[in-house]
């Protein structure tokens, strides 16, 4: 299995210190986001240059050692977990900004480069890159085309899918394939929409070319407090059919305001059952006539209060508390587990109503917060792993919220990916067949199966093992029992 | 669940059916598009029609694949919404699956996105005659690989289109044109000063030595960006850019209207004669779609640029090879209308290829569409 040649031809490719086996070394790299899986890998590599990633990929297939693509490694649901047997291939050095074409209205960039770095080397042409996921200062752009990462403003402006025009892809077979580009259309099938959320199991992209926006004139955002969480989500897809589509819609409930609150002391209303963050943005007439609209919307739909913040320091203040939520739930308990389905809007009152139900049933605390504008939901669930049982309960409630998501017509994962934590999720939600025909179209690119092997897609026998879970078109198996 | 309208079973029964016998299927909609090549069987969505869920405070639309956009549009439309991507409706006649599957997207495409941005679930029968859903009607969804999407700009060769899901937008309340005669210099000036800008530009347009302008939004907004530009109202308002959309401007006169294409070959020319002061000059007997990067300038004689300089028209008579050259010249790449699958570097086509075969293992689908049947 561990060949030790395949160290040697490694350290002749990269340069001295780019091969790491060192066990203490390794430490760093056993993990990604999802702390709670830690595999050390037999080595990592981390290449500098295309070559150099070329030279990797052919010493792998040469030898049939496994593949996996890493960025920064803040991915949270273990798609970038190592094999013991595999290498680690590590991209952060090839951390270069290409090119900003402001004409065009593109950057080219290599995979290592932090996402928060694209938009600070467009600024000075007034233009930004819009995914802006929580990691944003951290994440690498490559990690974000391998999650088809969001983040909050994707309800106007799209996730990373809508928002690259380009990639370079090396195959594990030695092609380099060149999709896309500068033009907003390219020939041939559209291989980005492949690539992109494939989690590193179909290539490793080298470059991408992503699109750039003008920094809006004018943004505003609205705080709104509500003394019942339905009627928060109710506002939600009033602002929706309102006609007006935020660039950011974010709700928190009362366990997720007040954590935020102690945190990092926003403003926000303590005695509220939910807040809705809106923000709107466009040109200052825009604006003025949207946040006219939403203001009226949210007084009808109930709100006990509304604030609106014009100033950049009092709106970066509101959305402190949101960006806050998580290191905030992090000090309410030792440790907490973040989901991350989505639901179509009008199902977030119930859903919402039942993942309290199953927090009472578990016996663990969820605070919500989450991307109400697209559904998007982050219940983030309190334990303490230090306590037996704890850790594989919360996986276990976990797991009911998913099954809960698609059985309302939704999702396993809006974001964040399928990695290894939601194989099984993923048997809920396909059919033997639609996850036959993933394992076909992976194969087309890897036909040995040496890229990220057993990650994103379960196994048939897996899913079988299982036994039924698919729930999809609102019927749970055995719909007539009472669940809980 | 309406089931008048839905023939999802026996067009999966036809693709099962041709697949056990590997017949080839040529999958057609309306046929507004392109004809049907010779000597293979058809398989039409015709009469597949109809919407299956629609609610508008999700924005979201799921429609059977032989729905005419027209239908489409009009349910949307009394509703206040529409689709993103501006299908082109040529003659009327198009249907929801086809504009899907050749992934064409109208005017506003550079601000709304394209066919491809608005999908987010689709269900297909692949070339096994296996029904497959992918996607739903969540904008967020991550879960497995993107298949949906593979299928716009796929012509039909990875599968049957049943039901599309898509992604819809609020209609503006206003729309604005703007109109200015001007040199291509100054009309490429005056665009890349646009692109630079947050305003609520939402198409523009160069032809015949005019550019157009369509802003888009709230009146205060769309009022204030116009006032704010050197270029004239125009009362037409939405009259020219949906006669871009849908090839109904002179520009076009010959490849669209009562006669459709001939079947299997490129459309020629056959009135220019009649066509308005835009329309160019007879013998360009070509039409070409160059797909460019946004601020392009593209000084030739009969073209139309739009998508702020992304995407030019050209009625040429020159050749494909000249043709492809000056688009990667000016950092793009041609592709002839009517649309298919174009050519790709030989890379990209062996990937393509073995998608093909993952997908449709038979080669039945509509594969005499591919570039080259490696």
């Amino acid at each position: 299995m561990r060949n030790p040649r395949v160290i040697n031809l490694l350290r002749e490719e990269l340069s001295a210190g780019s091969v790491v086996t060192d066990t203490h070394a390794l430490t760093p790299f056993e993990t990604d986001g999802l702390t709670a899986i830690r595999q050390k890998p037999w080595v990592v590599a981390l290449p500098e240059t295309v070559k150099q990633v070329r030279a990797v990929l052919r010493i792998c297939r040469e030898h049939r050692v496994p593949v996996v693509t890493r960025g920064a490694g803040t991915g949270l649901s273990g798609g970038a977990r190592p094999l013991a047997d595999g290498v680690l291939l590590t991209l952060t050095k090839m951390n270069r900004i290409l090119e900003v074409i402001p004409q065009a209205r593109v950057a080219r960039v290599e995979p290592g480069v932090p996402n928060a770095r694209i938009t600070e080397a467009a600024a000075p042409f007034g233009l930004y890159y819009a995914p802006d996921p929580s990691s944003q200062i951290a994440c690498s752009i490559g990690g974000n085309v391998a999650e088809n990462s969001g983040g909050v403003h994707c309800l106007k402006y799209g996730l990373t899918l809508n928002n690259v025009l380009g990639m370079t892809v090396q195959t594990l077979e030695g092609d380099e394939l060149v999709l896309g580009g500068k033009t907003l259309d390219a020939p041939g099938y559209d291989l980005i929409a492949a690539m992109v959320g494939s989690e590193g199991m179909l290539g490793v992209v080298t470059e991408v070319v992503v699109k750039l926006l003008p920094e809006p004139f004018a943004k505003r955002v609205l705080l709104a407090a509500f003394d019942d969480l339905r009627r928060a989500g109710d506002a939600v897809a009033a602002i929706i059919r309102g006609g007006v589509i935020p660039a950011g819609l974010e709700m928190m409930d009362a366990l997720a305001i007040n954590a935020a609150e102690d945190y990092a002391n926003a403003g926000y209303p303590r005695d509220a059952a939910a807040i809705l963050l809106c923000e709107l943005d466009g040109t200052e007439e825009g604006v003025n006539a949207d946040v006219g609209i939403v203001r009226g919307i949210l007084d009808e739909a109930g709100a006990t209060g509304v604030r609106i913040a014009s100033e950049e320091a009092d709106r970066e203040n509101l959305w402190r508390g949101r960006k806050a939520a998580f290191p905030a739930a992090g000090r309410m308990a030792p440790d907490y587990y973040c989901m991350d389905g989505t639901i179509p809007r009008r199902e977030l009152g119930d859903v919402l109503t039942e993942i309290a139900i199953l927090s009472e049933r578990f016996g663990l605390p969820v605070a919500n917060v989450f991307h109400a504008g697209d559904g998007n939901l982050h219940p983030l669930i309190l334990f303490d792993s230090s306590k037996p049982g704890e850790l594989e309960k919360a996986e276990q409630f976990g797991g009911e919220i998913l099954k809960l998501c698609v059985a309302r017509g939704g999702t396993v994962t809006g974001e964040h990916g399928v990695g290894v934590e939601k194989l099984d999720a993923m048997c809920a939600q396909f059919t033997d067949t639609e996850l036959d025909q993933f394992h076909r179209l992976k194969a087309a690119f890897d036909p040995e199966g040496l890229m990220n092997p057993g990650k994103a897609i379960p196994t048939l026998a897996r899913c079988s093992e299982l036994g039924g879970m698919h729930v999809r078109g609102g019927a749970l198996p055995h719909a007539g029992l009472e669940r809980f | 669940m309406p089931s008048d309208g839905d023939r999802s079973e026996p067009l999966t029964a036809a693709v099962a059916a041709a697949s056990e016998t590997g017949r080839s299927l040529t999958i057609v909609g309306s046929g507004s598009k392109s004809g049907t090549p010779n000597g293979s069987e058809t398989v039409s969505t015709a009469g597949h029609e109809g919407v299956v869920d629609y609610r508008p405070d999700e924005l979201v639309v799921v429609a059977r694949a032989g729905s005419p956009l027209n239908d489409i549009e009009s349910v949307l439309a009394d509703a206040g919404q529409a689709l993103p991507f501006e299908p082109p409706q040529f003659g009327g006649r198009g249907t929801l699956g086809g504009a899907v599957a050749a992934g064409l997207s109208g005017p506003g495409r550079p601000w709304f996105g394209s066919a491809r941005d608005a999908i987010l679930g689709v269900t297909i029968v692949n070339g096994m005659g296996q029904r497959l859903a992918f996607g739903g009607q969540v904008l967020k969804n991550v879960a497995g690989y993107d298949v949906s999407r593979l299928m716009a700009g796929a012509f039909g060769t990875l599968g049957l289109l049943l039901d599309v899901s898509l992604r819809v937008r609020p209609l503006p309340e206003t729309s604005l044109t703007l109109a200015r005669e001007c040199t291509p210099d100054t009309a490429h000036g005056l665009t890349c000063d646009l692109l630079r800008q947050p305003l609520p530009v939402t198409a523009t347009a160069y032809c015949g030595g005019v550019l157009r302008i369509r802003l888009s939004g709230s009146p205060e907004a769309a009022s204030h960006a116009a006032a704010g530009l050197d270029l004239d109202l125009e009362v037409e308002d939405e009259v020219f850019f949906q006669g871009v959309r849908d090839h109904t401007h002179p520009f076009f006169s010959g490849f669209h209207g009562s006669t459709p294409p001939p079947t299997g070959g490129t459309p020629t020319l056959s009135h220019a004669s009649e066509a308005g002061a835009d329309s160019p000059a007879e013998g360009s007997g070509r039409l070409w779609m160059l797909s460019l990067p946004l601020g392009s300038i593209f000084d030739e004689a009969n073209t139309l640029t739009e998508w702020a300089g992304a995407r030019v028209w050209w009625r040429t008579d020159a050749d494909a090879d000249t043709v492809q050259a000056r688009a990667r010249v000016a950092g793009g790449y041609a592709a002839s209308f009517p649309p298919r699958l174009d050519d790709v570097a030989p890379a990209v086509r062996k990937y393509m290829g073995r998608l093909k075969v993952a997908f449709d293992p038979a080669g039945i689908l509509n594969t005499e569409l591919l570039p080259h049947a490696d």
